[in-house]
């Protein structure tokens, strides 16, 4: 298949690219980035798509999205969230390992990348747990997990108590250069349901401080100079927090961290009147939080947007606020949300997409330790082309992911994915031209 | 901000959720109305029609014979016919969701439902979950929910402050307890703050008092002593057993040395002070006996007063 898309408005934040550009695709590859109207000699092809008003970006990179595949197919199916991804404009995406049962062994990840493979929609990359069952007690097989396709190690949204044990798990992990992807959450402190401020005191929801995140990011990062293991820090939430992983960084300890869609634009007060879809982990927190994940993107604290894409069925949503699964859909809502930051904080307006995109693209993909997230020649033919200022709105019935709560249920939404290609193939197009 | 789930498109009270964000003219009409009650119970027919015909569901997922029975005296006073349910030893146990039950007991023609239950908003949902099935009729009285409302509590607090006080906007009004892990507090502030009364106190170690609680409108006091200067009602808040020996509280007898109110800590009060409580007490643990009996004590007061309250509130709501 031979694919040039033409007229479109390239950005491909890796090659610092922003300018009227077309893309021929050949075998699965990027073949050429050509001026306008131009292309490689002898180049035909089998589809010429008129990208004019669109924007062509390499396909997004996810780092958690949780596919509930195997052991929740009730909540997903990996169908239906693969075809989430691609509506979303997701290429790539990072699956963390709290599944049923947990990706703690090499036959579980093989036949989870053997079912994604053959659905020849995004491309998946597990995270491994990063103990066995995600107990916190004994290390997994690392070596063996890599083999068979895991990119990272993570205990989800399990913190591990014992310190003797991640601290033997960074040990290990740095021995054969694997990386660790950590949520800085204190096992204990981070037992309730709601930010620890006036909202949970007013609502009578028990709390989760600050502290709860601030503890945990001592420990690790005291942890990483002890061992040097690299540490992915995965969903700030706090002031507090970004200010350490800041200085740390500043260090020169080798960490990164992401922020997940939903914290960049809410606050605890969205809780309102007890809405679960509101219900999150790590908890939706201040305004002050929320404005200082906001310049972390842009002072690259924070290194990473992602979606932590969560479905949860109704039965698990229509509780009261307490008894309520977190988390929220959010794969079909990651490019408009970050476009949306970038609207908030960036400057000047002709900067905001490509540094929105470098997010969701080449940073993830560099964390990762991926080769997407990018449009250079040679690399995979992974793309996603959006309407920049195409408005819609959430609605349940539309979104492809079989978790429809989000908290964005009935709001507009700016930035539109009208097509979005894997290795080459056409995997989801909303009515090109 | 939200549109508040109480309120109909007419202002008109359609739930009582939590006493939270109503207006000073509710809570007095409330009051008012309840005072128009009390003399119901000293008939010897003790029954209005108001309720007549009406079927009102007293749902306690959480057990509580005290408060289901004063919803049920209330709700027969006024000739509604009244449902117990307690689920907490039925339906749920048997895995049925609290929405089901909710749509179960709608179909069997409920008018009201009576709930109380272990989880902070749980009458929102059961709110939330009938206007979004079109069963706007049907009313929610919050019976407490979690740490988070008991209304109805709040406004009998305030019917016998009234009765002793006259006039919220001269008084001084301290709470004492366990603040965290009470929701008789957070209707009680929401209430005295909404109706005017200029300073309100919570008193209790920092292991009970919730974050931020001054942006309640509350001043916030750890030692008793200096709290219960000069205050007009003491409203002394339940500990619970389970909360007594552990990482909140070393001990029930270190808790009644530093909070507990004995006649001398009740002196530092104005001396015409009220005590009340929302019982049951817990005497020599948050209540020295001789003051839970003792003249300044409106303790069973309040209880006969509840019932007026109860009735206001659902005559207010099922009775247009």
């Amino acid at each position: 298949m031979k694919i040039h898309i033409k007229n479109g408005r390239l950005i491909d934040p890796a090659n610092g690219i922003d300018a009227p550009k077309d893309i021929c695709i050949a075998s699965g590859k990027i073949l050429a980035v050509t001026e306008p109207g131009k292309k490689p000699k002898g180049f035909s092809a089998n589809k010429t798509i008129d990208a004019a008003g669109l924007v062509v970006a390499p396909g997004l990179v996810d780092l958690s999205a949780r596919l509930r595949e195997p052991g929740y197919e009730y909540k997903a199916t990996l169908e239906s969230e693969m075809q989430a991804a691609v509506q979303g404009g997701v290429t790539s995406l990072v699956c963390p390992p709290d599944t049923d049962p947990v990706l703690d062994e090499p036959g579980l990840v093989e036949m989870l990348k053997h079912r994604a493979k053959n659905l020849n929609q995004a491309n998946v990359y597990p995270l491994g747990a990063l103990t066995v069952g995600l107990k916190g007690e004994s290390l997994t097989e690392m070596a063996e997990l890599t083999e068979a396709g895991c990119i990272g190690f993570s205990q989800a949204a399990e913190p591990i108590v014992d310190t003797q044990v991640l601290l033997r798990a960074m040990q290990y992990a740095k021995t054969f250069g694997f990386s660790i992807w950590l949520r800085p959450q204190d096992a204990c402190l981070g037992r309730g349901i709601a930010h620890s401020g006036p909202v949970a005191s007013r609502l009578g929801l028990s709390g989760i401080p600050v502290i709860a995140e601030t503890i945990a990011l001592h420990t690790i990062f005291e942890l990483v100079r002890q061992t040097g293991a690299r540490v992915h820090l995965c969903r700030m939430s706090s002031a507090a927090g970004l200010e350490l992983v800041q200085k740390a960084k500043k260090e020169g300890l080798p960490v990164t961290c992401d922020v997940g869609a939903h914290h960049i634009h809410l606050t605890d007060e969205d809780i309102g009147y007890f809405d679960a879809n509101a219900r999150m982990l790590p908890p939706l927190r201040s305004e002050n939080d929320r404005k200082a994940i906001g310049k972390g993107l842009l002072d690259g604290t924070i290194d990473v947007i992602c979606s932590d894409h969560t479905p949860v069925d109704d039965d698990e949503k229509l509780l009261p606020f307490g008894e309520a699964t977190p988390g929220a859909t959010g794969l079909e809502l990651l490019l408009s949300l970050s476009l949306k930051w970038a609207d908030e904080y960036v400057k000047p307006a002709s900067q905001r997409l490509s540094h929105a995109l470098a997010r969701i693209t080449s940073d993830a993909a560099r964390i990762a330790g991926l080769h997407g997230g990018q449009l250079s020649v040679g690399s995979a033919a992974d793309l996603c082309l959006f309407d920049p200022k195409a408005r819609w709105k959430v609605e349940a019935g539309a979104l492809a992911s079989q978790g429809k709560h989000t908290p964005f249920l009935g709001h507009e939404m700016t930035g539109r994915v009208q097509a979005t290609i894997v290795a080459g193939h056409l995997a989801f197009d909303r009515g090109l031209k | 901000m939200l549109p508040n789930p109480q309120l109909n498109q007419h202002g008109e009270l359609q739930h009582l959720l939590t006493i939270e964000g109503l207006p000073k003219e509710v809570l007095t009409h409330i009051l008012d109305t309840a005072a128009s009650f009390v003399s119901v119970s000293d008939r010897e027919v003790k029954k209005v029609p108001l309720l007549r015909g009406k079927s009102v569901f007293n749902l306690f997922f959480e057990n509580s014979t005290r408060t289901r029975t004063t919803f049920e005296i209330a709700a027969k006073r006024l000739s509604a016919d009244v449902i117990n349910l307690n689920i907490a030893a039925s339906s749920t146990s048997k895995g049925e969701s609290l929405l089901d039950t909710i749509d179960n007991l709608t179909a069997m023609q409920a008018d009201m439902f009576v709930v109380r239950h272990a989880q902070s908003g749980a009458p929102f949902l059961i709110a939330k979950h009938l206007r979004d099935t079109g069963r706007e009729h049907v009313h929610v009285v919050n019976a407490g929910d979690g740490r988070h409302a008991h209304p109805t509590q709040g406004l009998l607090d305030m019917y016998t402050i009234r009765h002793y006080k006259h006039d919220f906007t001269k008084l001084k009004v301290a709470i004492v307890g366990d603040v965290l892990h009470s929701r008789v507090a957070r209707s009680d502030i929401h209430a005295l703050v909404t109706l005017g009364v200029p300073e309100v106190r919570v008193i209790g170690p920092h292991t009970l008092l919730a974050s931020n609680l001054e942006q309640m409108g509350v001043r916030v006091f750890t030692d008793m002593n200096q709290g219960l200067k000069g205050v007009d009602a003491i409203i002394m808040l339940r500990l619970q057993n389970e909360r007594m020996n552990g990482a909140l509280l070393p001990s029930a007898q270190e808790y009644f040395k530093s909070y507990g109110l004995t006649p001398e800590r009740l002196a530092l009060a104005k001396p015409d002070a009220i005590v009340m409580h929302p019982g049951p007490m817990n005497r020599g643990v948050e209540i020295d006996s001789a003051v839970a009996d003792g003249s300044q004590a409106v303790i069973l007061p309040q209880v006969t007063y509840g019932i007026a309250v109860r009735m206001a509130v659902m005559g207010i709501l099922g009775g247009s």
